[in-house]
């Protein structure tokens, strides 16, 4: 298979958001950052996984900004 | 006539294979009819300082004429007594870094900082209900985001000119004073050395975190040990017995001695110049040349001491506070009935 024609799943499974309740709530569109080049990039559930800076297939979602404590030990 | 028993009282002795004559023996019972009593006007006689150098970092000293239990606890109490601050608690809000959030929170912890302990209490860490306020904690922040440099030269490697703040440096960090805090620490409150390296970031990392330092001590953690070394050796003492050492002799006796050690007079003899300078290497008993030739021994009650600061205050500093701390135990000791 082409590389290029790679197309992501977009059939709706039973689990996730659907089951969750969620379903009818917007999707907020959630930003990723290039593997590559770091740019951010914001994707819609519909768009293919690529950097629109450098083109790089890889993206990373953001590590949570939630708070966490520890010891300087 | 010199009464070489009672000076050598005083000496511990080096052999090539041992030391001998280790512990004191001026205490009271000892010597038959020697009166060796604690007498505070005996030690005021007896008791000597004196300081070689003193810089902002490290210094050096002599105390003349105190038994080792004492010069011992000086050091210990440096070491481990001192109170200074150091980071305790790490709130990570984001870390994107390679080094993760435990070790990253355990460098922050042993970063010193420039910050007079004497404005600051206790933070109570046993009392569940205890709140940190201004007066036991100093908050610092950090924040730090490594970005592509788009006008680095094509062909360069350099992470340092590839990327903007690849390095986080201590530098970084910032004091965020709380309630009267800015009255205290007018300076702020800064790393001691603003160039420890924290953490190397990529583009698109980044770290932010807000840190809480409290007063410690080094029994608790080694970070809250205001020394990087405290230390003491016992001053060195070399004899030359029988004639002079002359000739070929006296330049291998020199060289047998760290430099300045020995030197050789206009006739040709070789004397003790410096024998402070001696590493007590013990070279000069491997030779059979000069066996029974030479003694070589340490001052018991001649403590050169040697103390390195980590920045958080000056060496000086740190010994006043030993004393004023043994002091302190004094007289929590005194306070007890100690017969009963």
């Amino acid at each position: 298979m082409n590389r290029e024609s790679f197309v992501p799943p977009t059939s709706q499974t039973s689990s996730g958001a659907a089951a969750a309740g969620r379903a009818f709530q917007p999707v907020q569109a959630i930003t990723y950052l290039c593997a590559s080049c770091a740019a951010p990039n914001t994707l819609n559930r519909s768009d293919p996984v690529r950097c629109k800076e450098c083109g790089h297939r890889v993206l990373y979602k953001q590590r949570t900004r939630r708070m966490v404590q520890f010891e300087a030990r | 006539m010199v009464d070489y028993s009672k000076i050598r009282r005083n000496v511990v002795g080096i052999e090539h294979d041992r030391v001998t004559n280790v512990s004191s023996t001026d205490f009271p019972g000892y010597y038959p009819g020697e009166d060796h009593s604690w007498n505070l006007d005996k030690f005021k006689e007896n008791f000597r300082s004196h300081i070689s150098y003193l810089t902002d970092l490290s210094c050096s000293f002599d105390l003349i004429g105190v038994d080792s239990s004492i010069a011992n606890a000086f050091r210990r109490i440096m070491i481990a007594e001192v109170p200074t601050l150091a980071v305790e608690y790490v709130y990570i809000e984001n870390n994107t870094s390679i080094i993760q959030d435990e070790v990253l929170a355990h460098r922050l912890g042993l970063i010193p900082l420039k910050a007079n302990p004497d404005y600051l209490r206790w933070f109570k860490k046993d009392d569940p209900d205890f709140e940190p306020t201004d007066y036991d904690t100093v908050v610092l922040h950090l924040s730090a985001k490594c970005t592509t440099n788009s006008n680095a030269p094509p062909g360069s490697t350099d992470p340092k000119v590839l990327y903007n703040g690849a390095n986080v440096y201590a530098s970084v960090i910032q004091f965020e004073p709380q309630g009267r805090q800015s009255e205290w620490f007018p300076d702020g409150i800064a790393p001691a050395n603003p160039d420890v390296l924290i953490a190397k970031l990529r583009p698109g990392q980044e770290i932010d975190l807000t840190m809480h330092c409290i007063l410690g001590i080094g029994q608790d953690h080694a970070k809250f040990s205001p020394v990087a070394t405290a230390s003491y050796r016992l001053l060195p003492t070399i004899e030359i017995i029988g004639p002079p050492l002359t000739g070929e002799l006296a330049q291998k006796f020199k060289s047998c001695f760290p430099k300045g050690v020995v030197g050789i007079n206009s006739k040709g003899e070789a004397y003790v110049k410096d024998a402070r300078k001696d590493t007590v290497s013990r070279e000069v008993l491997r030779h059979p040349e000069f066996e029974g030739r030479v003694k070589l021994g340490r001052l018991r009650d001649h403590f050169i001491f040697n103390v390195e600061s980590t920045g958080a205050m000056t060496p000086d500093e740190i010994f006043i506070k030993s004393v004023q701390l043994l002091k302190k135990k004094c007289q929590i000791l005194r306070k007890f009935d100690l017969r009963t």
